[in-house]
């Protein structure tokens, strides 16, 4: 008894070395290292400087001046308006593309090939889908000719610089990306869930609706914030294929006219720094409320 | 008792055949199920036990043949048509629902009354033993009461049929024999038609009224748990029913109703299962229960033990004899490893049958 009692403490129990790595702290950690400095350089920092840049109005005044000039000058303030007008509906578009073809492709023996196809257009990037489209949907493109040519319209239609070219650019450039994301939360459902609910005698919608729905609803939350902040940054087709003076004056073409017209790195800044929140309150909005539905894993059971 | 299910005479498979590409997993199955009987489809894996179950739910069409429920045809019919009450392998309860939401499922796809849902649902949890878990989420459920949760949901809409896919291959061993007592227990109470899956022999001969042995997509026996027991119409049968002893031989006599082997100079008299001839090879088949250590002589076959494990009440060996033939064997004594030992047993406990045709007939 006393030996033990009398023995030095280091000699009780695990080392420092064991007492941390029970915590999750070992030499794996160490390889973080590299990661996180290069998040600090390059996106900490320059957030930080960028924030503190967006206080420090250009032309003199209080440290609100850029912000209080955004929110009075209409020209200004209604780019939030126009690019959430193109955001949401397009991420909203995607999301609803995309849910019946993943839940067709789920089915298929060759999903592969078929995958390849549809995540193409994620490879050819914005500024090649939006020289294609001018040429596609311009007044002599194949699209107006044909439609032309079948008598179904008397004139070309008005689809290239304007709201609906950006956003057809935008449907293409940002469906794969939401599609693979839809196609890999739809095929971790257990299928045995959709067979269990068929010889209960739900119906295919009911199936859909009782079973699926609610299970991907967090998931489909996560896709369509992934997809809208892509949607909301949208600069190359605003400006090719939109109307970059009018309704298509999307946040980042006030951000890129500020910087790059006006030399106003401050204002430009700011609006950066508005864009970001804008972003960051929807995310933050839809992320709550996936508290509304059931969270756990989407399968049956233990197994 | 509320829950009554419903009332028919048969279901009857008439020739259901179901093939995977250019591979037949069903061939030809015609099957009769009375009302009121347990029935155990019993094989190997791929034997199309699974297959089988699945084309009676409507899971996968068949692409031959046809399912009567008496006059009426159901393979033409979506599973969500036919009614049937289906337990599946790993539960596949629906997670984000709570026990009493899983229970009620089928009778609110099928728009019952809440009133209705209410009573049957709290009858159900009756009948498995859950109440007091019904408002947990599945989730939180140990396996058996996921078991549970899986088998009130089948039978709470009241199926003609209630189907089983090996239920009990997920739960621990003692679990499986409390859930298995639960399953006839139930199946009892309710007067259910039951078609159980399962490649456990024990399970299917404790449970069923009537087994159907599959192999490759064939039916290859049908009948009660004893006379397939006790006697296999088949090699590949009385494989699955413990007899684990299987001895090549020559056929050398046949003399009334025993059919004589020369198996590796030793003669063994058994009762044959199947025809064969004087010449041809057969091979005799003995439980390893029945196969015990004893004196040279008829019926007996020199071999030099190999394992012996201590189970209790008596001890189970493993010996080889000197052609190469393996044994498993059980002795009231222990014998030493490596020692020659005599292993014998009775005529009437070898069944002799003949040597199965290789590969798909």
């Amino acid at each position: 008894m006393d030996a033990v009692a009398h023995a030095p403490a280091a000699e009780h129990g695990p080392n420092l070395r064991q007492r941390l790595a029970a915590r999750g702290f070992d030499a794996v950690t160490l390889l973080v290292v590299p990661a996180a400095i290069f998040s600090l350089l390059l996106f900490v920092y320059p957030f930080a400087f960028g924030f503190v840049l967006s206080f420090e109005p250009k032309g003199g005044g209080d440290w609100l001046a850029n912000y209080r000039r955004f929110f009075s000058d209409p020209f200004l303030y209604k780019t939030i308006a126009n690019t959430l007008w193109l955001a949401i509906p397009v991420t909203l578009v995607n999301l609803l593309l995309a849910v019946p073809i993943a839940f067709r492709v789920r089915l298929m023996r060759r999903q592969r090939l078929l995958t390849t196809i549809l995540v193409l257009p994620i490879t050819l990037g914005t500024v090649l889908v939006a020289e294609g489209l001018l040429n596609y949907l311009g007044p002599q493109g194949w699209f107006n000719r044909t439609l032309l040519t079948f008598g179904l319209i008397s004139q070309p239609l008005k689809l290239v610089h304007n709201y609906w070219g950006v956003f057809a650019s935008l449907v293409i450039t940002g469906f794969p990306f939401t599609f693979l994301l839809t196609l890999s939360y739809v095929t971790g459902i257990d299928p045995a869930l959709e067979q269990a609910a068929a010889t209960l005698g739900a119906s295919a919608w009911q199936r859909f609706r009782h079973v699926y729905l609610p299970l991907l609803m967090p998931g489909f939350a996560i896709t369509f914030c992934l997809s809208f902040v892509q949607a909301f940054s949208v600069f190359p087709s605003a400006v090719l294929l939109g109307e970059p003076a009018g309704v298509t004056r999307v946040i980042s073409i006030a951000a890129a006219t500020a910087a790059f017209e006006e030399y106003d790195y401050s204002m430009a800044s700011s609006i950066a720094m508005i864009m970001g929140f804008v972003q960051l309150a929807i995310v933050v909005a839809v992320l709550a409320s996936r508290g509304l539905f059931y969270r756990g894993p989407a399968s049956g059971a233990k197994g | 008792m509320t829950i009554a299910l419903s009332q028919f005479d048969e279901v009857r498979l008439d020739r259901v055949s179901r093939d995977f590409g250019a591979l037949n997993a069903l061939r030809d199955v015609s099957l009769t199920i009375r009302r009121g009987e347990f029935i155990a489809l019993l094989g190997p894996s791929g034997c199309g036990k699974s297959t089988t179950l699945n084309c009676i739910a409507g899971l996968l069409p068949v692409t031959g043949g046809a399912i009567w429920l008496d006059k009426s045809r159901v393979d033409t019919l979506r599973p969500e048509e036919r009614g049937f009450g289906m337990v599946f392998q790993n539960y596949a309860l629906f997670p984000h629902l709570n026990v009493r939401q899983n229970i009620g499922f089928g009778l609110k796809m099928r728009g019952r009354p809440k009133a209705e849902i209410d009573r049957k649902v709290e009858e159900a949890l009756n009948l498995v033993r859950l109440k007091g878990q019904e408002n947990k989420l599945p989730g939180q459920l140990s396996g058996g009461q996921q078991q549970r949760v899986a088998i009130a949901r089948a039978i709470v809409i009241e199926p003609p049929l209630v189907l089983m896919d090996e239920p009990l291959s997920n739960l621990d061993a003692k679990l499986r024999l409390e859930m298995r007592a639960e399953i006839r227990r139930i199946h009892n109470e309710l007067g259910a038609t039951t078609i159980y899956v399962t490649h456990d022999q024990d399970e299917a001969l404790s449970l069923a009224d009537r087994i159907v042995v599959l192999r490759d997509g064939i039916v290859r026996q049908v009948g009660s748990p004893k006379e397939l027991y006790e006697a296999p119409a088949h090699f590949d049968v009385a494989d699955f029913m413990g007899f684990r002893n299987k001895l090549k031989g020559q056929v050398v006599a046949i003399e009334g109703d025993r059919t004589i082997l020369d198996v590796e100079g030793a003669r063994i008299s058994g009762v044959a299962r199947e025809r064969v001839s004087v010449g041809s090879t057969a091979y005799a088949a003995i439980r390893s229960d029945d196969l015990e250590v004893g004196e040279a002589g008829p019926n007996a076959i020199a071999a030099t033990v190999d394992t012996i494990e201590y189970r209790g009440r008596e001890f189970v060996g493993t010996a080889h004899s000197t052609g190469g033939l393996d044994f498993v064997f059980r002795s009231h004594v222990s014998v030493e490893p490596g020692s020659r030992i005599h292993l014998r047993t009775e005529d009437e406990r070898i069944l002799v049958f003949a040597e199965p045709v290789q590969g798909r007939q």
